[in-house]
């Protein structure tokens, strides 16, 4: 029966589109933990469980354990990394430094890269091209990361914290740069976070995970167009 | 101060100040780790400060033979983590406690430091929004002390001990009393927050931490020195 068993009844609520959910999608396929996916009404209907689940926030993904709610993508995965220890992959290097600087990356993805690429789609002229700069300079930082470490993955040799922080984005990255028609994720100032990028995109079990990207560029394509649509003549 | 053929090399790099270096500075003086405080200069950023965080080019910063920590949540949890050996943890074991704990430190960091920052920057209706919105992340911490099962009934966020949670919000404390003293505001309010109010009293008192939480009265004065430079000239009509 999906959803229990040794690993316990496990639930997530989310909308498959979201980069955050899409994040913990990743883990738990990575540890092969079989889930009940709820897909919530986010937009219009938040269903009770959601907001018993997550009354500080309201918001998606949680992840039910055992009854038990655990909330904020990355808290997610790192609770999947703790509870399921015993079980590789390992998403979490062992060395204490090297935890720190994982968690560090982790929360750069979600302080600076998320904001400056929803700025990159949300916006228009001169603040959308602010918002590039600023997206291409944070992947930057990213591709220095992979430079120094000569590794194919943030992780290492196999997929880790921050391999999930940035992954789970991945195809929202990829739908913006052809709703906007940006490019953010250059092959030629970024070519390892490119050749991550691919990489990561055909990984065995990830790519089960993805939200459909047709149904996505739909999705962005009327947001974006709402976004830029004239304002009502007075 | 580091000798030479001590094992351990731990730096601090920040301003006394800050409510970020302060959470750094409990979580070490709980540990028992001793440590050289570099004061930071700030204007201009330090090569140190520049070299160890080149990313963000912030405070605090933790040097541990010769390798930085950045992000005040991370330095904490590296320490714990680094010595983990040494009590008392800051972390709790079960796995569940620890994403609730990790849960209300990214609250105090997502939710109520921008809040406070409103109040910190806001004038007049600005200063009452960031206020209002302020009062109501700290009621969220009210009810999750009086209804969690994680944190109800006991001394601290970390259960009898001091934890992660109650650093990151802890370490708030004297920027809390300073802005509340320097916008002439109530954020903290013992009635309406009564158990809120409670802890971060006992808190405040406790070892650890009442050695290096700055002085309340100095922190209301320098914010106001801050606000005070904040507020542009009248212009002429």
């Amino acid at each position: 029966m999906e959803g229990c068993g040794e690993d316990g009844q496990v639930k997530l609520l989310g909308v498959i589109r979201s980069p955050f959910v899409v994040r913990v999608r990743i883990a738990l396929a990575l540890k092969g933990i079989h889930c009940e996916f709820i897909e919530e009404d986010v937009l219009n209907n938040k269903s009770e469980l959601l907001l018993q689940s997550n009354p500080v926030h309201k918001k998606i993904p949680v992840l039910i354990h055992n009854g038990k709610p655990v909330c904020e993508s990355m808290i997610i995965v790192q609770y999947i990394e703790e509870a399921w220890d015993s079980k590789a992959p390992f998403l979490m290097p062992r060395d204490p430094y090297d935890r720190a600087i994982a968690r560090f990356w982790a929360a750069f993805i979600d302080d600076k890269v998320i904001p400056s690429i929803l700025g990159a789609f949300r916006g228009q002229g001169e603040e959308q091209q602010k918002a590039v700069e600023e997206s291409v300079a944070n992947l930057l930082l990213l591709e220095e990361v992979l430079r120094s470490t000569g590794k194919a993955y943030f992780g290492g040799d196999g997929i880790g914290l921050v391999d999930i922080a940035l992954g789970g984005l991945l195809v929202l990255i990829q739908t913006v740069e052809k709703v906007t028609n940006i490019v953010l994720i250059d092959t030629q100032k970024t070519p390892l976070l490119s050749a991550w990028a691919d990489q990561f995109c055909k990984a065995d079990k990830v790519k089960n995970a993805f939200p459909d990207r047709a149904e996505l560029f739909a999705f962005l394509s009327a947001r974006r167009a709402k976004l830029t649509s004239p304002p009502p003549g007075n | 101060m580091a000798t030479e053929g001590e094992k351990e090399q731990v730096k601090l790099l920040g301003v006394t100040l800050s409510p970020f270096v302060v959470r750094v500075r409990i979580a070490l003086a709980l540990k028992g780790i001793d440590y050289e405080f570099i004061q930071e200069t700030m204007q201009p950023k330090s090569e140190l400060l520049l070299k160890s965080n080149p990313v963000h080019k912030k405070i605090p910063v933790l040097i541990h033979n010769g390798k930085p920590v950045c992000e005040s949540t991370v330095i904490v949890q590296y320490i714990e983590e680094a010595w983990g050996s040494k009590a008392p943890n800051l972390m709790p074991k079960d796995p569940y406690d620890r994403a609730v704990a990790r849960f209300w430190a990214a609250f105090v960091d997502d939710k109520i430091f921008p809040s406070m920052r409103g109040v910190f920057l806001g004038q007049g209706e600005q200063l009452q929004k960031a206020v209002e919105e302020s009062v109501t992340n700290f009621l969220l911490i009210e009810e999750a002390l009086r209804t969690n099962q994680c944190f109800a009934g006991k001394a601290y966020f970390g259960g009898d001990q001091i934890g992660l949670v109650d650093i990151a919000l802890g370490g708030l404390s004297a920027f809390i009393k300073g802005l509340e003293k320097a916008t002439d505001s109530v954020l903290i309010d013992p009635e309406k927050m009564p158990l809120l109010s409670a802890w971060m009293d006992r808190f405040c008192k406790s070892d650890g931490v009442r050695e290096v939480m700055p002085d309340f009265t100095k922190q209301a004065e320098f914010i106001s020195t801050r606000r005070a430079s904040m507020i542009s000239p009248p212009t002429a009509k």
